[in-house]
């Protein structure tokens, strides 16, 4: 079938209830139309994608599109776009679905490089939208500039990252019906990972490498491995280094360089181990961990170049990973600590806690936070009666309190550094900062002490009631054991 | 229309209970059974009855080779554990009861669907579906847009697309998948009554014919009481311990 043939859809024509409106955009694949429906109800503008089938020539196509349509309504939350309505492909095929305002990326990349701001900005809100898309079992595998959009808000400010085009994608819990079927990579030049290149199709850091080649444009305003179309040209990613950014940029801080880097190792098993890991860096930049990467000023040396053809060499098919799996297998451990006014013991069960959680999960990552306390109207005065910092003061605390974990589970060793980190937020109201923090940061479990019953609980309630009663996820309120009467 | 997909119940009253109860929950409005009625299981005669009673209200229900032994005598290939079963379980059957096994179909089409037990290149033949290649062979032998077997306990899904490449996949339980119309579908629903791939679990499948949806469920059942009943008949030992098992 060919929907350019006159038989095609055309302007003003119904299908399914939909009215076709105007053309938004032909790409190669596919026509875009701004619908309405018919009946007048919608609840918010709607796109119409038409895929462009030529007589079966192109089973990419056709294949891709049957994905789409096989994933899209699967998903939800504000980084998809709103599945509507779908089309049989032995009659008209089509998706209806929400049309996102906001622009794509892909005008940012043009006039690239970008302020360093900006970057991280694109990065954390990708990362978010990538780490949601994960744990609903699907790896995106061609995550690029024209396949992101930012809904905008009211004052016209860019929102959240929407990621569209699912038709290389591979949800876990069905049918890849990509796989065995096409002999050669699929993915987008540019932005392919290694072990797409090697046909691996299961693994969700694939799209953090992804989103590091786009970091990496962004910041430098070129393409760390061009633009190669042929697979010679895209497995040489696989042995050559990219010229690290500062080289290119001076003003690139060195904790930007690492993160990208790192975003765009060759073996996954080197990368961020989840898209939440890397938002968190992103956000968090003074508490990334530095490693060679951060130092380097050229592209690899032979040495260099070398291990990392070994490295290459080294990656073989692996299946055992799958993509909510491992956005699960590597959470976000978030210690919500009252380093001032909770009884050692208690400080010392909610230590414990922490460090059995942390046991049973290599992967997870230590966040210690600690609340202090602003005044709600009046400016505070943040320094001590010694003129010391107070926010300095409670961050050495703190670091002390995590001190017997991170030497126990050597947390601070070479190559895991980045494990743990350290907050003092300032905010009136310690619960509603702790569930904000666990919620911007994609936290997987809060762990934090109950209060002691008391007067001061009666009046001023309990803060781990609170973040229990808000949190979208797993809260373990600690106890202090009960002295034997 | 919404079918339940069941198949191998092996005279599992426990498991077929459980199924027949899930199923019905799910607001199922035909019941299809894909074959082996009998076989390992105590209950022979109570799951022949349950198959007649719902074929009389309009259910489906095809010949397995368990089935096909207890009418016609047992064939040489049946491993020795079966063949016991076999013998076992004809002499707990009335007439009326090996009357309605005789008279299953080998296989049954619905709009674009097929149900065979084993395969549909040669139905008789009880072929088993073990991999791609068999798969590709079943759908080559029909034009149906789905076929269902059983045959096989573990459940499985595989796709022939129209370039004539065969894709397989193990179900996720409780996942509805979306069969497309552009390429044609081989359901393997696993067991009921003797599921085979390490979860005891009893195996079924749904599959709205509307939507084109299906999914794979996995439903546990009082095993303890089933094992009990086949060691109390004096039937092998073994085929009370991989109910537990579920190998």
């Amino acid at each position: 079938m060919d929907t350019d043939a006159p038989h095609g859809p055309r302007a003003g024509e119904v299908i399914d209830g939909f009215r076709l409106e105007e053309r938004a955009h032909q790409g190669g694949m596919a026509h875009l139309w701004y619908v309405t429906r018919v009946d007048g109800h919608d609840p918010m503008p709607l796109i119409m994608k038409v895929p462009r089938l030529k007589g079966g020539s192109d089973p990419t196509t056709i294949v891709g599109f049957e994905v789409e349509q096989m994933i899209m309504p699967t998903l939800s939350g504000v980084h998809v776009p709103k599945f509507v309505a779908k089309g049989d492909v032995t009659r008209q095929p089509y998706i209806v679905m929400e049309r996102v305002g906001g622009p794509s990326l892909k005008p940012r990349l043009d006039v690239a490089p970008i302020p360093v701001e900006e970057v991280v900005e694109i990065g954390w809100k990708v990362a978010t939208a990538l780490h949601d898309l994960h744990r609903q079992h699907v790896v995106h595998l061609d995550v690029k500039p024209s396949n992101i959009l930012f809904r905008r808000h009211a004052d016209g400010a860019a929102g959240d990252a929407v990621l569209i085009d699912y038709g290389l994608s591979r949800h876990d819990h069905l049918p890849d019906l990509l796989d065995e079927e096409f002999e050669l990579p699929m993915g987008t030049g540019p932005y392919m990972s290694p072990e797409q290149v090697r046909g691996i199709r299961n693994d969700p850091r694939s799209d953090l490498f992804a989103l590091g080649v786009m970091l990496y444009h962004l910041t430098t305003g070129q393409r760390p491995f061009g633009a190669p179309e042929t697979v010679r040209g895209l497995r040489q990613r696989l042995f050559i280094d990219p010229v690290p950014p500062r080289a290119i940029r001076r003003d690139c801080p060195p904790w930007l360089q690492e993160i990208i880097l790192r975003c765009i190792e060759v073996q996954a098993d080197r990368r961020h181990e989840t898209a939440a890991q890397l938002a968190f860096d992103l956000q968090h930049p003074d508490q990334v961990a530095l490693t060679e990467r951060a130092e380097r000023t050229a592209r690899g040396s032979a040495m260099r170049r070398t291990k990392r053809w070994l490295a290459a060499i080294g990656v073989e098919p692996k299946v055992e990973i799958n993509a909510a799996e491992q956005a699960v297998r590597s959470p976000i451990l978030l210690a919500a600590i009252d380093i001032t006014g909770a009884e050692p013991a208690l400080l010392d069960a909610v230590r414990h806690t922490v460090q059995r959680l942390l046991q049973t999960e290599p992967g997870a990552r230590l966040a210690c936070l600690a609340v202090m306390r602003t005044n709600r109207i009046a400016m505070d005065d943040l320094t001590d009666a010694d003129g010391g910092s107070k926010h300095l003061n409670m961050l050495v605390q703190l670091k002390h309190w995590a001190r017997p974990v991170v030497k126990a589970l050597d947390l601070q060793r070479d190559g895991r550094s980045g494990r743990v980190t350290f907050h003092v937020l300032e905010a009136p109201d310690a619960a509603t900062a702790i569930v904000d923090y666990a919620r911007k940061n994609q936290v997987d479990h809060v762990v934090m002490g109950a209060r002691s019953s008391g007067a001061l609980r009666r009046y001023l309630g309990s803060v781990s009631a609170q973040v229990v009663a808000e949190s979208e996820c797993t809260v373990t309120v600690v106890r202090a054991p009960t002295p034997g009467e | 229309m919404k079918l339940a997909l069941i198949t191998d119940l092996h005279a599992n009253r426990e498991a077929v209970t459980a199924v027949m109860e899930h199923a019905r929950d799910r607001g199922i409005d035909r019941h299809v059974f894909l074959g082996d009625f009998v076989g390992y299981g105590a209950d022979p005669g109570w799951v022949v009855d349950l198959v007649r009673d719902c074929v009389a209200q309009g259910a489906i229900a095809v010949m397995g080779n368990h089935d096909a032994a207890v009418v016609r005598g047992t064939q040489p290939t049946m491993i020795p554990e079966a063949r016991l079963v076999v013998e076992w379980t004809r002499a707990r059957l009335d007439a009326a009861q090996i009357a309605f096994l005789a008279s299953l179909p080998m296989s049954a089409t619905e709009g674009d669907c097929l149900f065979v037990h084993a395969n549909a290149w040669a139905p008789a033949a009880w072929g088993y579906i073990v991999g791609r290649g068999e798969a590709a062979r079943s759908l080559y032998a029909t034009d149906a847009h789905v076929t269902f077997c059983g045959h096989v306990h573990e459940p499985r899904l595989y796709h022939l697309s129209g370039v004539g490449k065969c894709g397989d996949f193990v179900p996720v339980p409780g996942m509805p998948i979306p069969l497309s119309a552009q390429r044609r579908w081989l359901v393997i629903p696993g067991s009921a009554g003797q599921p085979r791939d390490g979860n005891p679990a009893a195996c079924y499948a749904t599959y709205d014919t509307d939507g084109g949806t299906l999914t794979y469920h996995r439903v546990p059942y009082d095993l303890e009481t089933t094992g009990a009943k086949i060691r109390a008949a004096g039937l092998p030992q073994r085929l009370a311990e991989r109910l537990d098992d579920g190998h």
